[in-house]
């Protein structure tokens, strides 16, 4: 599904992403890990368009991310730290304005239905402004998948979240893979990334220095695993 | 066309946007009001040179609050980092530059609406020219200046003051069309002997239109790369 | 800290042969300028011929030309390096860009300040609102937005990038302007090339015309070399930045 080939990025002088090499089936759900600044938020955002790469090659479904960029973006649902979305509008008037560019078919039904799933449906029509960060959140993930992607980047979904918000998520994510959909996620939360994933990386210095998979949720298998790689070395 | 239909719902968005909020367009009628009410203690109204300096008053009062509202444009994607949203979503650049760019037409030729016939009124200007003529030179000024002023307000939107940096690049880019329209509007209100002068400014400044808006169609794609 | 020798050469490979190359090219460049500019200055102050109504200020006239024709020649080289940076994403052509308008810049506020000595002593003006003079001013606005636009934060290459549509744009205005502002007003100005239709005091005698044309090459030089050392300046500073960034990565270690 998602094949990156010696990918490098460069801002100014500082190499940011040297080489990555990774390899992505469909249907994978794969967590990325590690320290802050290795690259990881940089990786996503190269997947998800948003950065350039300086060189290297990333084929998504089979097309060139360089010549295919406008049917890729088709296929993407993007989660950054933001929440991409209008304050003065209503959760329903952004999704369907999100809708409408992604080409979505009926969409005010499908918009309704998706912030019932996020569990907001009694705050259809109020300004997002008014809400707090968790129902924010809520409708950002709700904004993400508003055209049923292929793929799902995540970028620390999981940060600022209560327990509520965050098996909503997680309730998402399993149901966009039971679609088939493969998930890219970027997180700091092993604990999560433990228990939905099936594939962790670890990042660091920009390259890619593990990738293993995990089986039956074992989060002490991950730290060590973490430690090892990026606080066992320095 | 698909990148017309992303373009109109960039477009409605904002303007429906504008609706709810009223903040941008409000602030620019106001501020031609204040514009107009200037101009009149700077030149007597009850004067009638006076009358000679409202072709530069209108346009004064077009590109002023014009800057206003072009400033906003962009900046107001910024907020949660919606123009990322934008950028992924599947649509060329010149989409978004199409439907920034009819959504601050629309707005500029509403504030004109308000503005322009208040300034009659407050400077009590007899119009003798030809009405069609003077809508025509208004329509294509603003969209001449809207057209670089978007793609400008795309560009400044990367600096951290970018309300200071546009005026500095889109005022000397636009001289020409305020050169144009300013001489246009003069002779259509005031001297419509000289009329095929006029036709020439206007010719000036549809060409201007028309080379300004294919270049910053072509090099938008530049503009909002990432 | 230990600099590593072998590893600090990684760096700079192939530009210990590079290096005596430059230094040639400099310097006849500079020679070239000091000469020509001598030149010059023989055809200009003893070659041409005096002006009989305005005298010595005339000869401020070379200067003043000769600075238009190089501002000119500088925005159109970051016009040129503008397009090609956007079609081939390369450094180099940026740097040349932002050098060449830097030193047009310069050469603007030449003619800005010429310009009114020459019309003092010809219309008894400090400025006057005629096509060339307004052209040259709003250029000079331009490219001054040009280099605010460089001035920004960020990466290099996003400055570039945003500064190298700009310098299109602007350099497209120019014509345009021009004309605009030649059809709203034309006086003053004589046409020195060719015959000015019902302008007065056209015409420029042959001694003249060859100092005029002398100054002309003698500022092509200059430009140049101004060009050249700007460039291998910029590029040391882009050197240098590099050497940081690798000092800073072996620290980290």
């Amino acid at each position: 599904m998602i094949e990156i080939k010696k990918l490098t990025k460069q801002a100014d002088n500082k190499l940011i992403l040297r080489s990555v090499d990774l390899s992505i089936k469909k249907g994978e759900t794969v967590a990325i890990l590690g320290p802050n600044g290795a690259g990881k938020s940089t990786l996503l955002k190269v997947l998800a368009t948003l950065i350039k790469p300086t060189s290297g090659q990333v084929v998504i479904n089979g097309l060139d991310l360089k010549k295919n960029a406008i049917s890729i973006k088709k296929l993407l649902g993007y989660l950054p730290h933001s929440s991409l979305l209008y304050d003065h509008y209503s959760p329903l008037e952004n999704l369907i304005f999100f809708g409408n560019i992604y080409g979505v078919n009926k969409v005010e039904e499908k918009a309704i239905k998706l912030v019932k799933d996020v569990g907001l449906s009694f705050f259809l029509n109020e300004p997002v402004k008014n809400f707090s960060r968790g129902m924010i959140q809520r409708i950002a993930i709700a904004r993400a998948i508003v055209h049923d992607p292929e793929i799902l980047l995540l970028d620390e979904p999981h940060t600022g979240l209560d327990q509520g918000a965050i098996s909503i998520l997680n309730n998402v994510i399993l149901s966009m893979k039971e679609k088939g959909a493969t998930t890219l996620m970027v997180t700091h939360d092993f604990k999560q990334a433990a228990e939905i994933c099936d594939r962790i990386i670890i990042v660091k210095n920009g390259k890619i220095v593990d990738d293993f998979v995990i089986e039956d949720h074992n989060l002490t298998f991950v730290s060590e695993k973490y430690e090892l790689q990026v606080e066992g070395i320095s | 066309m698909n990148q017309m239909r992303t373009a109109l719902f960039l477009a409605k968005k904002d303007l429906y946007s504008e609706l709810k909020t009223k903040q941008i367009l409000v602030t620019q009628i106001i501020f031609a009001a204040l514009v107009i009410v200037v101009f009149s203690f700077a030149f007597d109204p009850a004067n009638n040179t006076t009358k000679a300096v409202i072709p530069g008053v209108i346009w004064v009062i077009i590109v002023f609050s014009g800057i206003l509202g072009l400033n906003r444009s962009f900046i107001s994607e910024q907020r949660n980092d919606t123009i990322q949203g934008l950028l992924v979503a599947p649509m060329e650049a010149t989409s978004i530059y199409l439907g920034k760019f009819l959504a601050n037409f629309t707005m500029m030729l509403i504030v004109e609406l308000v503005s322009i016939p208040f300034l009659f009124l407050l400077f009590d200007f007899k119009f003798l020219g030809s009405i069609p003529y003077f809508i025509l030179v208004i329509f294509l000024g603003s969209f001449g200046f809207i057209a670089i002023g978007t793609f400008l307000a795309a560009l400044a939107a990367n600096s951290k003051s970018s309300e200071m940096l546009l005026p500095l690049l889109l005022f000397p880019i636009t001289t020409p069309i305020l050169i144009g329209v300013v001489q246009a509007t003069r002779i259509i209100l005031t001297n419509m002997e000289k009329f095929s002068s006029a036709l020439a400014w206007i010719q000036l400044v549809t060409a201007y239109d028309v080379i300004f808006f294919v270049v910053c169609f072509l090099l938008i794609d530049y503009v909002l790369e990432v | 800290m230990s600099m590593n020798l072998e590893r600090e050469k990684e760096v700079l490979v192939g530009s210990q042969l590079a290096e005596t190359k430059k230094l040639n090219l400099s310097s006849i460049l500079y020679v070239g300028t000091v000469i020509s500019m001598l030149v010059a200055l023989y055809f200009i102050f003893i070659y041409a011929a005096e002006e009989k109504t305005m005298g010595a200020a005339q000869k401020i006239f070379y200067f003043h030309v000769s600075s238009a024709w190089l501002a000119f020649m500088a925005f159109f080289v970051t016009f040129v390096c503008s397009i090609l940076f956007l079609i081939k994403r390369k450094r180099i052509f940026d740097t040349y860009a932002y050098v060449s308008a830097e030193i047009g810049v310069v050469f603007t506020i030449i003619v800005l300040t010429t310009g009114p000595i020459w019309a003092k002593s010809s219309w008894n003006t400090w400025w006057v609102w005629e096509p060339r003079l307004i052209t040259t001013l709003i250029l000079f606005f331009i490219y001054v937005a040009y280099i605010m636009i460089r001035q920004m934060d960020g990466v290099w290459d996003k400055k570039a990038r945003l500064a190298a549509v700009f310098g299109i744009i602007g350099f497209a205005d120019v014509p345009i302007v021009f004309f605009a502002i030649r059809w709203w007003q034309t006086k003053f100005h004589p046409i020195v090339f060719g015959d000015g239709p019902s302008q007065s005091g056209g015409g420029i005698e042959g001694t003249m015309l060859t100092a005029l044309f002398v100054s002309l090459a003698a500022f092509t030089i200059l430009y140049s070399y101004f060009l050249y050392k700007g460039v291998s300046f910029e590029n040391m500073k882009i050197k240098v930045e590099r050497y940081k960034e690798k000092l800073r990565e072996d620290l980290d270690k």
